[in-house]
């Protein structure tokens, strides 16, 4: 009996020896950075958002957006291009994009971060495309690690560049900022709209948003 | 006593292949060693929590729980204990289930193998057997 005991002794040793070894050489998953971690880019850079649509429009909505949920694709795919061509494209209103990327979706963050570092190079709505249109990542649940890779390379990114911003985690700070900025504004899901800085209540659909303008363009005149 | 020595050990082994993957599942592991498995593919679907638990947490507490009544069962004065013997094939007769169903979603709804979770099927399923196996056995009446 005491031999058996040795046994157990031995394999409970070696196998708890082999996790704890595992624990430090592994890195951390991409896509799940930890919110401690250092910030390389100061979380206060006087960054808002990107923004389409002209900047002398009188209405701003600012959205705030989750790339895995898909609420937010679904809004992105379905109602986003009726409202770049009826509402953006005529300078009726001026759209700007905030992060909220919610804690339960695993690689909501590493997308947020992958349309910053492409924002860095120019390309951010691009990216945003990229990772609506494309949704399918958001259901695999594989590591999208690759796949954002080829979105990069599709839209013509320095892959260089964009590798150095993912791999350091460069915009973390920002995606910090404007999540804190959600919750103080009262975010609590995705997608959130804030129409020149109040909260949007109406249904999101183009529908909704073009008769918003509407009545706020007549309130105007 | 041999049957229920080896659901202990089972049960150790078990309880580290649980404890690897639930490690990756929060985060403290980087990547699954895999091999040609697709066990980051399983272990990042939405099957691989139940409750907002990761699945392999379940089967942390399960290990642990018979490890435990096992070596409790170890004990001379327990080795024939009929009370042990059901303990034991309960908690495997729960854990096999839960292995049946989890490689059932493996197999027909992800289409996709994750070898450590073969892994622990296996072990669940040997210690089930082993536990049922002991229970068949005669043994002393409970007090």
């Amino acid at each position: 009996m005491k031999g058996f005991y040795l046994v157990l002794v031995a394999v409970a040793v070696i196998g708890g020896g082999a996790l704890w070894y595992g624990s430090q050489r592994s890195p951390a998953p991409p896509a799940a950075p930890a919110a401690s971690a250092p910030l390389p880019v100061a979380a206060a850079d006087a960054f808002h958002g990107y923004t389409l649509g002209s900047d002398s429009a009188p209405i701003e909505v600012t959205e705030y957006s989750d790339f895995e949920c898909p609420f937010c694709a679904s809004f992105a795919t379905v109602q986003m291009p009726v409202i770049r061509e009826q509402l953006l494209a005529p300078a009726k209103l001026r759209w700007r994009f905030r992060d909220f990327p919610l804690p339960s979706h695993k690689y909501s963050r590493y997308a947020a971060l992958a349309a910053q570092c492409a924002g860095e190079q120019g390309k951010f709505w691009e990216m945003h495309d990229q990772l609506f249109n494309n949704h399918q990542w958001a259901q695999t649940g594989k590591n999208p690690r690759s796949l954002f890779r080829d979105f990069a390379r599709a839209i013509g990114l320095d892959l260089d560049k964009y590798d150095a911003c993912m791999d350091g985690q460069r915009y973390a700070g920002r995606l910090e900022a404007s999540v804190q900025e959600g919750e103080a504004l009262g975010v609590r899901g995705t997608p959130s709209f804030f129409v020149n800085g109040r909260p949007f209540t109406g249904r999101a659909t183009s529908d909704d948003f073009k008769a918003l303008v509407d009545s706020l363009a007549k309130k105007h005149k | 006593m041999i049957r229920r020595q080896a659901i202990v050990l089972l049960a150790l082994v078990g309880l580290l292949v649980a404890t690897y993957l639930w490690l990756y599942k929060i985060g403290v592991l980087g990547e699954l060693q895999c091999g040609t498995g697709d066990c980051e593919y399983v272990q990042t679907s939405r099957y691989a929590e139940l409750f907002g638990i990761p699945v392999a947490f379940y089967g942390v507490v399960g290990y642990v729980a018979l490890f435990a009544v096992g070596l409790v069962g170890l004990q001379p004065r327990l080795a024939t204990d009929r009370r042990v013997a059901a303990g034991l094939a309960a908690l495997a007769t729960v854990g096999f289930a839960f292995t049946l169903y989890l490689t059932a979603i493996e197999l027909f709804v992800l289409h996709a193998i994750c070898r450590w979770c073969v892994g622990s099927a296996v072990i669940m399923t040997a210690i089930w057997v082993l536990s049922i196996a002991q229970l068949r056995l005669p043994g002393s009446p409970a007090p």
